[in-house]
């Protein structure tokens, strides 16, 4: 008989222990799995990438549907564990009763909140989950945010917010950040760095009340009398550990719920697990620790032998351009002796703490490639005598050879600590090299290293190169992806130098290693090719993204959005007769008027697709490439026509350039506005092309944003006349066609070049100017036409290729 | 084995694929570049994104909603634990055909 195995908290500590289970015993458990987050397991720690947009939710999840499906968990997530009857040995959840032969506990902790005055008002918030990152995500530029505490958590959060480009200022209480994890002199060089980022950091700043207006905060006020205005304040001052549930049955609590080294509770059958348990008078907050507890937890339950030891840690901290580490004690003592090193041109500050000849403790900032061999100097109580004069130095150093840079990851003892989330050591690494794995996605699938914070990257490529040698590149400048070795402005430039005109010949003398690539590079190639050889090379729809192929948005349940054009954003009753009867004709559950002036039909089926398309256009609507890295919309504003204020027909020019650039195919979407006066309704200023009319005529703004940057056009030129508005236009986008890397928008590209050279060649040089055009005239001679009628004669390939439904059943 | 016809190659794509329906659900039906064909289950099974949507690559496809990637030999995702059903088929002539008594067999099971 399987015994019944129940868990609270789908966590990172119980994900782990689940982990080991389904791998070493898979038949042994029935296990039920409750959460009070309406989700599964995901690396809580990730939450910082994804807040800073350098990762997605969808790619920190650890155990999706799937995977609890595969191994037969029972999930009930968004349900909460009410209180446990250890008489009768079942849980209470919300939704009812489950009986259970052995309990885990593995409810984490919560976010401390300071009872200051105000601090139930909405918008204040701490860090701890999908929804706190949710609601900072929403922060940027125009909104202001009050971070309290300055330590890991808060200057996550704060770095996170920076780089969405909100105001952020950053609230704590003691003298220099970190104070747990760092000294005065680190403290002050992370001070440096993150101001440098723009974030406003006070010291020693006591919060004294939260005030707030109509029930949301508006301004945190320091016992100086300090207000700092904010629309979000965040608390990240601490945690405690979870235990109410632990608490009301019974079990031993005091900071968290007591376990011994097997991770038993006071109860037999109940264990705990992760940041909500006290062991032997400690409590935990980061992960490698828990996943030690895990480990051993896993291996208690099926009957071996496994006890916890505390170790030390290390800290660091996951802020791109803030390298720091630290591990063990480093405060000032009696009998300790501090070694120290700065750089100050290079911002680098170390300092190593000796006690009785042994290392037991290490500071760093700024360069920090040598942490992990004083990590394990600490952690195995090594003499240090002998090479004491060099310590500082690192690695390299001992034993006279130095200045190469992969020595030190060499030196390093086979049990050296690489990847410190999951604690795994440089020999399980070199040990899965010598099995066959070459390269970092390898090494991440068959050891774990370097796959949850990823900080260890460096190091693990690094003991690539050493332990393979010329067999590994180490990377440089990024190849496009696994499938060649050079980057998108290589292959660029060789498409063009070798007259590259099919994808075959890219794939033969660009030494692809793949037979026609993959999702990555090959949606690259095929726009470079079809932009620098509109007429020898033809397009590729199979080497297209879904949207694309399609010529409609796929929706997250499978169905897609039609999106026609309204050129300028003008329409006119028969089109909103057509758009309307198609709605009702194919059940549209959704109509939306768009952010780009026009209407979205959402939730249309696959196969109605090309009926619909028909329908269109028969009233004379056209795709309107809602779905493409191409032309989107030319908003625009009623100008001359009707507004009292308009100085030009900014209509007429919308309507104008959206002709002469639909269908074109470019590097990422395109999305162009029109103002007919400076009041800017059409919102011209945040466009990848927007154009402002004056009394004078017109100027020209490009490489604006308006998404996860926003970033104001910059003015290209100021012209007298519309043609020449026009031309301008015309020649920036085939500028960006020839030359920008796929998928960046016109201001990043634009950003890479600057805006001198695309003047250049844009605006004071009429012969360029003239090719450029006559160059997207001949490009257009191809793609200027409707995706949609040409599919709509293709309805069949939008059917099933058969169906099987009554022969299979026989 | 008793072979179902299903369709011409040229009804496919080349690197592409089409939706089949049967009684166990949709079945995609891939063609790779040098004209071979694979069926599989045509849900990911990550979130259900459509594979015979994806991107056709070597004797791969890349599901169109996040990316996982399968081998269409064996269904196996690329550095995930997970697989999706495959089923046979052959091309006899220009005919592609599949295994109906696989089929039967796993929609009585
Ligand atoms: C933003 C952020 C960044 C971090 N960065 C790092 C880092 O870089 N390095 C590091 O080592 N650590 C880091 N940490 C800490 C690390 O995430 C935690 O130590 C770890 O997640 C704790 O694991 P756990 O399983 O104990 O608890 P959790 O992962 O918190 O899981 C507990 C789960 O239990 C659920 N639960 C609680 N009570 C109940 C109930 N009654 N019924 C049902 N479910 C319940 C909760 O909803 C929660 O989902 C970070 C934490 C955060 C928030
Ligand atoms: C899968 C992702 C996305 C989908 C499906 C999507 C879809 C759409 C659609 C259908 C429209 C209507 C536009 C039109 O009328 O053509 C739109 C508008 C818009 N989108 Fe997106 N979009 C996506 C990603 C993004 C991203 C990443 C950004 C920011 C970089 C962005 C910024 C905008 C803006 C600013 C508008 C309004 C356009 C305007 O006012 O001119 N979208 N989006
Ligand atoms: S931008 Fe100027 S011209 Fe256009 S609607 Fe606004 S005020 Fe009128
Ligand atoms: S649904 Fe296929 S990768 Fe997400």
């Amino acid at each position: 008989m399987k015994q019944r195995l129940v868990i609270i908290g789908a966590g990172m500590a119980s994900g782990r222990v689940i982990e080991h289970l389904v791998e070493d015993a898979p038949d042994a458990f029935d296990i039920t799995l409750f959460n009070a987050e309406p989700r599964g397991n995901y690396n809580r720690i990730m939450l910082s990438p994804v807040l800073s947009g350098e990762k997605t939710y969808e790619e920190i999840v650890t155990h999706d549907d799937a995977w609890y499906a595969a191994h037969s968990v029972t999930c009930r997530f968004g349900e909460k564990v009410i209180s446990i009857d250890r008489q009768m040995k079942v849980v209470e959840g919300e939704n009812g009763l489950v009986p259970y032969d052995k309990l885990i506990f593995g409810t984490g902790s919560n976010p401390f909140i300071i009872p200051l005055p105000g601090h139930d008002l909405e918008g204040v918030i701490a860090y701890r989950d999908l929804e706190d990152t949710q609601r900072m995500m929403e922060m940027g530029a125009g909104n202001k945010v009050v971070v309290i505490g300055g330590g890991l958590l808060g200057l996550e959060a704060a770095a996170g917010m920076a780089a969405r480009g909100a105001d952020v200022t950053v609230v704590h209480i003691m003298g220099h950040l970190m104070e747990r994890q760092l000294d005065e002199a680190a403290g002050y060089l992370l001070k440096k760095s993150l101001e440098a980022k723009g974030i406003t950091i006070r010291l020693q700043a006591n919060s004294k009340e939260i005030v707030g207006q109509d029930g949301k905060v508006r301004a945190l006020v320091l016992d100086d009398g300090t207000e700092l205005p904010c629309d979000l304040l965040v608390m990240a001052v601490g945690i405690r550990p979870n235990v109410a549930v632990a608490q009301d049955a019974g079990l031993a609590v005091g900071k968290g719920i007591h376990v011994d080294d097997q991770l038993c509770t006071s109860d037999a059958d109940i264990f705990a697990v992760g940041e909500c348990v006290e062991h032997q008078g400690a409590i935990f907050g980061l992960v490698a620790p828990l996943y030690d507890q895990a480990k051993v937890l896993a291996k208690n339950l099926l009957g071996e032998e496994a006890a916890f030891v505390q170790k030390t840690l290390s800290t660091k901290l996951k802020v791109t351009g803030c390298d720091l580490f630290s591990a063990g004690d480093f405060t000032d003592g009696e009998g300790r002796e501090d070694i120290v090193f700065r750089d100050p041109s290079r911002g680098v500050y170390k300092r190593l703490v000796i006690e009785n000849d042994r290392l037991i403790g290490a500071v760093m900032y700024g360069d920090t490639a040598d942490g992990s061999w004083f990590f394990g100097l600490i952690k195995d109580g090594t003499d240090i005598v002998d090479m004491r004069d060099t310590l500082i130095f690192g690695p390299a150093y001992q034993g006279g050879d130095h200045a190469d840079p992969l020595s030190a990851v060499a030196a390093l003892p086979p049990e050296a600590e690489i990847c410190g989330c999951n604690g795994i050591c440089k020999s399980t690494i070199t040990g899965a090299i010598a099995g066959g794995a070459t390269d970092l996605g390898a090494i991440r699938a068959s050891t774990k290293a370097s796959a949850s914070c990823g900080t260890c990257t460096g190091l693990v490529e690094q003991l690539l190169q050493v332990t393979l040698g010329d067999d590994f590149v180490m990377p440089t400048s990024q190849p496009i992806c696994g499938c060649c070795d050079l980057t998108h402005e290589d292959v660029r430039r060789l498409i063009k130098s070798q007259q590259l005109k099919s994808q075959e010949a890219v794939w033969q003398e660009l030494g692809w290693k793949t037979r026609n690539g993959c999702h990555v590079c090959r949606p690259a190639i095929n726009f470079y090719l079809l932009a620098d050889w509109p007429i020898e090379y033809k397009d590729d729809p199979q080497s297209r993204f879904v949207n694309e192929r399609k010529h409609a948005n796929i929706q997250k349940d499978g169905t897609f959005s039609v999106v026609p054009r309204m050129w300028g954003g003008i329409t006119n009753p028969k089109e909103l007769r057509a758009i309307a009867d198609a709605a009702d004709k194919y059940n549209v559950p959704t109509v939306k008027v768009t952010g780009g002036q026009r209407i979205d039909l959402l939730g249309v089926k696959g196969e109605d697709l090309p009926y619909i398309w028909a329908d269109l256009n028969n009233a004379g609507l056209v795709s309107g490439h809602a779905y493409s890295k191409g032309l989107r919309t030319v908003k625009t504003c009623v100008g001359t026509d009707h507004c009292r204020f308009g100085t030009q027909d900014s209509t007429g020019l919308g309507i104008k350039l959206e002709k002469v650039l639909w269908g074109a195919w470019t590097p990422h979407k395109v999305k162009l506005a029109v103002s007919g006066c400076p009041r800017n309704c059409a919102e011209a200023t945040c466009k990848d092309v927007g154009v402002i009319c004056v009394d004078s005529g017109y100027q020209v703004g490009v490489a604006g944003a308006a998404g996860m940057d926003v970033k104001e056009t910059e003015r290209l030129a100021d012209v007298a006349t519309e043609q020449e508005a026009i031309d301008l236009t015309v020649a920036f986008i085939q500028l960006y066609r020839e030359n920008a890397k796929y998928l960046d928008r016109p201001y990043k590209w634009v950003a890479k070049v600057g805006l001198d050279w695309v003047k250049e060649r844009v605006v004071d040089d009429l012969a360029e100017r003239a090719r450029l055009i006559a160059a997207f005239e001949l490009s257009q001679s191809i793609y200027r036409k409707d995706p949609w009628a040409e599919h709509a004669q293709k309805a069949e390939r939008y059917q099933p290729l058969a169906d099987l439904t009554l022969e299979a059943a026989e | 084995m008793s072979w179902i016809d299903i369709g011409h190659i040229d009804d496919i794509p080349l690197r592409g694929a089409r939706k089949l329906k049967t009684a166990l659900g949709c079945i995609a039906v891939f063609r790779t570049n040098t004209d071979e064909v694979f069926a599989a289950a045509d849900r990911c099974p990550h979130k259900g994104g459509p594979l015979s949507e994806g991107i056709v690559h070597g004797q791969s496809i890349t599901c169109p909603l996040h990316n996982w990637v399968f081998d269409l030999n064996t269904g196996q995702a690329k550095g995930e634990d997970a697989q999706i059903a495959t089923y046979t088929v052959r091309v006899e002539g220009e005919r592609i055909l599949i295994d109906g008594a696989d089929l039967a067999a796993r929609s009585a099971a």
